[in-house]
């Protein structure tokens, strides 16, 4: 077992686990944040995806032991004051979300695109997001989300 | 008065939406039971056989685990679907790789792996078949005997009940015959099947979990336990993505998940990886269809055999359902005047295959529509000229003898699909520059119709039920056991009902699927929620209407003038506002107590099913479409994609124009997936391809723009017209698809999945070169590893 | 989740040399875990057989990216973001920023390193075949100090390299020759992203413009699928060097690509469709000159 600090959307955190406990497990189980979800166990889905110093990162590939000292989003930090987020508003008015089990990867992906590229090209969206793998939607309504995520100036 | 707000027909925010884009959608593997334990499946390792013994290596603190086999089951060791052939636990035998054989639990979900790996049993190995060939030979029996060896279900459907006059292949213009192949196709819902068991020899089972169809886990766990389904306790939890994939599977995780529960004392989770899900679990059925066409000179269809062959895999399963469905979706939207369809599902060495969206349609229609395409080439027509010529039109009759009363119109969906796709300019563009480009290009459509609701007598037998109660609010709340796992039930349920009570649509709640709880409104299955369920919940609102309508007048009444009939008639314009409505609902609960209105499905008068001779009316209602796909397949790699994708369908009343479009759109790309990129490669029996690395489903930067284009045309049986969409778009892309590759290549595909080493097959006609040759045993150890 | 973490001994060195002193000094052997995009994933699927694994993520003295007049010098432990970022790569190494461009996908790129793409040495792997076009060196160090090697004698065999047990690959250089190349690259997959390859080739010709027709003086071809580990295709290399391109020369070129391939049937695709199709990536490269 290790001691690792790290802060959680914006709360410190001091957790106890086996070194090579995985940060997906370790939100999971340890912290209750069960908004990250395992769909692959091998980062090929991104259902997993937190946001890790600001950049995305499939949270199933993390030992973590490697997060010590890090700021960590999750879906859960990314709510404003209790209301939604710009790109959750999007995402929910224009037909983003089917079952919803991508989602929260889907929304960490779309924030850390914008933040890149706040007035993406649909190419930049494409390349934005693919490595969250969506079965319902077949992408489109995904694709309007983030377009007008980004027209309401979603990026912070 | 107030006019009644349009809400059907209008997008409001998904009732359960919120809550998936704020994370906190409680998904089965979120939930966290005091005491809960963890469950864990040990499985054949083989794909037939004999078990010859069960050994349980001592490194293992075996005290510490629950271990259950068939022995410990109360009641009947069969998962029963249709029929009671497939065992809950195996025995003495198994009959696929993957087969469950015991259960495993303990408090500590790390522990489990290893100790499943330390299980170790032995087998007398039997011959395998893998193949519909192999088990047609019946060489090796592994299902059934006698008549029914290796064979689940038979149909024979025949026009008229009559066999085709020999005449008519005698006079024929031309005699076309086609045969085409579809694999396996795995649901790959993101979310992993799961369920939460729990057992009190008071209460009885409580399973909750990643489903479809929560009475259908309940009859399972009845016979398991041998208890009244009173006594079996299902609920839906937030389903991430189901497809199918979770109708019947449930079934046996939930069995699983209960037995272990029972055995333990405390709840136990069940919940899979993604390599046992992929490996374990139920997939497509692959099909093979033969097509035997008489066509006239002028392109008229005369007469089709047509030879319709499934893989079930190892057991019955849904199989009888998909074939019935394959059937009688094979002769297309197009009058034949003689057709004969043999079908027969057939039983192999697989995991058994199951419900899959379009659930056999898929299938069937893949291989007409390429064969239309055949025949018009054959024939010398366009295949645009040789579908006007057959189409079915309002007044015709279906192969199985259906009077279609509602409008149909293929001819104009056709020409609208054409047009909003440029087909002709297009094809004329492409016909242009292919001689001369290295990226070949092509279009092609696809025309198809596809049975809303349960075939023929179906939804008589399921006999679904509906009901509203009244909340201690004064709020309306839909109890059904119709699950919403991405298409939006909740929703469209809720507007159907907020319509009719003419209340705005937040006021009006629908209960979470819990069995104890909820009426059998049927499975969420069949594209049959809006229209039949819907239909249901329009009545029981309408009913509810007139209970509370003493209540909702806006004169001051008497005493004596309560009861005495209604103050408002459903036909007149509502005069009450949601305040008055919220206050009519209180009082009644203040004289009444509760109010709670039902609606029992009526089969309708006019539909008569006769399964014998497999005719008389399918289904309720059709949704109409045409799909047209615009392909590019470059020669350096051989590659195939789809650059563009039209769809125009005629589908009942739209309720819900964004969802429905998703529905459209998420399925148009489950069937691009079905076309070009998901192959299950089976080694042996097993799935070689169980992770998502290896099975290839199409990502945000492979899938084409897809258009939407919805025609209405309200039918009688569903909520305000709405027909059912949500498997249609599964039946088009495939052989618009391959339709469109074979005018970009002359080559004529006939097998799905078209992968790029097929292409490179027979582009460059080296023998051996395509995908049947993807198998890693050729290869050595070496290469056969997960990742690279 | 198929492994039990508490089997599992993970240390987090804070410096390159306490990492190598562990190489040096443990009988047992420390397995090097970067970004984990790769180990990370056998541990999930209960196959990583090393119980002891040391960090290297995010080291200062493996994560850096130096431009020196002559070359360019990337650290092991650079991301493929942090390649893709860097102004210079862009322009200079493009084959290789592409490359990085295309490895797994964005939350993968932000993991994964340059060296951990070149130490698990798969054959599919995405940076070899343009490492191996522009002639890049190692360094690997130890205790024992560092030592250089052409990155093309790296690979012994299968999945068998030469950095030793106590060694870490620590930098990868790449000299600034090529501004006068023509550059290629192509990657084959089964989709359009988040794809293990099956094959692709990175190639790198410069054109001798005073003989007309122009024809090539060096070209370097490096393939990725088409043996056991990424490897130059030396002799449709020597077919071409010094020829113009007429289609006698592709022919041959291509002739010489289906002789020195030795492309396997695996999960993925044949070894028939992965040879041809390394030809016809040559060939398109080729009409392009």
């Amino acid at each position: 077992m290790t001691t690792i600090q790290l802060t959680i959307n914006n709360h410190e955190k001091t957790i106890e686990a086996p070194p090579m406990k995985r940060l997906l497990d370790v939100l999971r189980e340890d912290l209750l944040l069960t908004g990250a979800k395992e769909g692959c166990g091998e980062g090929e889905c991104g259902a997993c995806a937190v946001l890790i110093n600001g950049e995305l990162v499939n949270s199933c590939l993390v030992p973590i032991l490697q997060a010590e000292g890090a700021e960590i989003t999750t879906i859960e930090g990314l709510v404003i004051d209790e209301k939604l987020h710009p790109i959750q508003r999007c995402f929910l008015e224009e037909g983003g979300a089917q079952c919803g089990i991508c989602t929260p990867g889907m929304i960490l992906a779309t924030h850390h695109l914008l933040e890149k590229h706040p007035q993406p090209t649909l190419l930049q969206i494409q390349e934005g997001l693919n490595g969250n793998l969506c079965r319902c939607t077949g992408y489109m309504r995904i694709f309007n989300a983030v377009q007008q995520a980004a027209l309401a100036g979603a990026a912070k | 008065m107030a006019s009644t707000p349009q809400i059907v027909g209008r997008s409001p925010l998904r009732k359960e939406g919120a809550a998936k884009v704020l994370g906190r959608a409680q998904y089965v593997d979120d939930i966290i039971l005091p005491g809960m334990w963890f469950g864990a499946t040990v499985r054949s390792t083989i794909p037939r056989g004999r078990i010859t013994s069960i050994k349980f290596d001592p490194t293992i603190p075996w005290h510490e685990f629950t271990i259950v086999s068939a022995a410990d089951i109360p009641g009947e060791n069969t998962i029963v679907h249709l029929s009671k052939d497939h065992p809950c636990l195996a025995v003495s035998h198994v009959n696929h790789a993957e087969e469950p054989i015991l259960l495993l639990a303990h408090p500590n979900r790390s522990v489990l792996p290893a100790a499943v790996a330390a299980v170790h049993i032995t087998y007398e190995e039997l011959p395998a078949i893998y193949t519909i060939e192999d088990s047609e030979k019946k060489e090796q029996i592994i299902w059934g005997e006698g008549e029914q060896a290796n064979t689940f279900k038979t149909y024979l459907m025949q026009k008229n009940q009559v066999p085709i006059p020999d005449e008519i292949w005698e006079k024929a213009g031309f005699i076309v015959e086609g045969e085409y192949r579809t694999g396996a196709q795995e649901q790959l819902y993101i979310e992993n099947n799961g369920v939460i068991a729990e057992y009190s020899a008071t209460e009885g089972v409580t399973v909750r979990g990643s489903m479809q169809c929560p009475f259908y886990l309940v009859h399972a766990l009845s016979l398991v336990f041998n208890l009244p389904a009173e006594k079996c306790r299902v609920i839906q939890t937030e389903t991430g993505g189901a497809f199918g994939g979770k109708e019947d599977f449930p079934s046996v995780i939930g069995s699983h998940a209960a037995l272990l529960a029972m055995k333990s004392g405390h709840p136990v989770k069940l919940c899979y990886d993604r390599a046992e899900d992929m490996a374990a679990t139920t997939k497509r059925h692959p099909s093979r269809t033969r097509h035997r066409t008489a066509v006239s000179k002028d392109g008229k269809l005369l007469a089709g055999e047509i030879d319709f062959a499934l893989d079930g895999g190892a057991y019955a399963t849904l199989s009888p359902v998909v074939l019935s469905r394959g059937t009688i979706h094979a002769p297309g939207p197009y009058n034949w005047p003689y057709i004969t369809v043999r079908a027969k599902a057939m039983a192999t060495n697989i995991p058994p295959h199951g419900a899959f969206r379009g659930f056999g349609a898929p299938q069937s229609i893949f291989a007409l529509e390429r064969h239309m395409d055949k025949i018009a080439k054959v024939v010398g027509l366009t295949p645009e000229e040789l579908r006007r010529r057959n189409f079915l039109s309002t007044g015709d009759r279906t192969a199985t003898g259906q009077l279609l009363s509602d409008p149909v119109d293929m001819q104009h969906l056709l020409t609208r699909a054409l047009e909003e796709s440029n087909y002709h300019a297009k094809r004329a563009e492409f016909d242009r520059e292919n001689p001369t480009s290295t990226i070949k290009r092509g279009i092609g459509f696809a025309t198809f119709f596809h049975g809303a609701g349960f075939t023929g007598s179906g939804e008589r037998r399921l006999n679904s039920l509906v009901e509203i109660e009244l909340t201690p609010e004064g709020l309306p709340r839909i109890l059904v056991s119709s699950t919403e796992f991405g298409q939006g039930t909740n929703t469209i349920l809720c507007q159907v009902a907020a319509q009719t009570l003419n209340v705005p649509y937040d006021q009006v709640l629908i209960a979470q699927p819990d069995t104890n709880h909820v009426p059998n409104s049927g499975p969420t299955v069949a594209s049959r929620t809006a229209m039949i369920v819907g239909k249901l919940v329009e009545r029981a609102a309408q009913s509810f209407l007139d209970t509370l309508a003493p209540f909702l007048s806006s004169r001051t009444l008497s005493e004596a003038d309560w009861g005495k009939g209604s103050a408002v008639s459903s036909d007149a314009a509502p005069n009450y506002t949601p305040k008055d409505f919220r206050r009519a609902a209180q009082r009644y609960l203040a004289q009444h107590g509760s109010l709670k209105s039902e609606a029992r499905f009526e089969s309708p008068d006019n539909i008569f099913w006769d399964d014998e001779t497999y005719s008389g009316e399918a289904y309720p209602a059709y949704a109409w479409a045409v799909h047209v796909a615009e392909v590019a397949v470059d020669t350096t790699t051989y590659s195939a994609n789809v650059t563009n994708f039209y769809t125009v369908q005629e589908v009942g009343k739209v309720l819900h124009p964004i969802l429905a479009a998703g529905q459209i759109e998420g399925g148009v790309a489950q069937g691009i997936g079905y076309a070009l990129y998901e192959r299950c490669l089976w080694h042996n029996g097993h799935l070689a391809n169980n992770q998502m690395t290896n099975y290839i489903m199409p990502t945000s930067a492979d899938i084409p723009p897809i258009h939407v284009t919805f025609e209405e045309v309200p039918s009688p049986h569903g909520a305000y017209g709405a027909k059912g969409i949500g498997e249609l778009p599964m039946d088009g892309p495939a052989p618009a698809i391959l339709n469109a590759i074979e005018h970009a290549t002359n080559i004529a595909f006939t097998e799905i999945p078209l992968l790029p080493e097929d292409i490179f097959e027979r582009m460059t006609l080296i023998p051996n070169a395509g995908a049947e040759s993807l198998d890693p045993a050729v290869a050595g150890p070496i290469f056969s590893e997960a990742t690279a | 989740m198929r492994s039990n973490v508490t089997n599992y001994e993970l240390i987090a060195p804070t410096s390159l040399d306490a990492a190598l002193q562990i190489l040096a000094d443990s009988p047992d052997r420390y397995t090097p875990i970067a970004g984990g995009t790769e180990l990370m994933v056998a541990l999930g699927a209960g196959r990583l057989q090393s119980k002891k694994l040391v960090s290297i993520w995010n080291l200062e003295e493996l994560r850096f990216i130096e431009v020196t007049p002559d070359a360019i010098i990337i650290g092991a432990g650079t991301t493929f973001t942090d390649i893709r970022q860097h102004p210079v790569i862009a322009n200079e190494f493009s084959i290789l920023s592409h490359a990085a461009s295309w490895t797994g996908s964005i939350a993968n790129q932000n993991r994964g390193t340059l060296g951990g793409n070149i130490v698990n040495a798969s054959p599919a792997a995405d940076s070899p075949p343009a490492l191996l076009a522009y002639d890049a060196e190692l360094t690997l160090v130890s205790t024992r100090g560092p030592r250089t090697l052409p990155y093309c004698d790296f690979h012994l065999a299968y999945k068998e390299t030469a950095l030793e047990p106590d060694e870490l690959l620590y930098s990868i250089t790449i000299l600034r020759n090529y501004s006068s190349y023509k550059s290629y690259i192509r990657k084959v997959g089964p989709r359009n992203a988040q794809a293990i390859s099956k094959v692709a080739l990175a190639v790198l010709a410069r054109k001798d413009n005073g003989h007309i027709p122009s024809l090539i003086q060096d070209i370097r071809i490096g393939a990725a699928s088409l043996r056991e580990y990424p490897t130059r295709l030396a002799a449709a290399e020597k077919s071409l060097t010094g020829k113009t391109i007429t289609t006698e020369t592709i022919a041959a070129a291509r002739a010489a690509v289906l002789t020195e391939a030795r492309p396997i049937n695996d999960i993925r695709s044949t070894a028939k469709y992965r040879a041809t199709v390394a030809a016809n990536l040559l060939e398109e490269f080729l009409h392009t000159l």
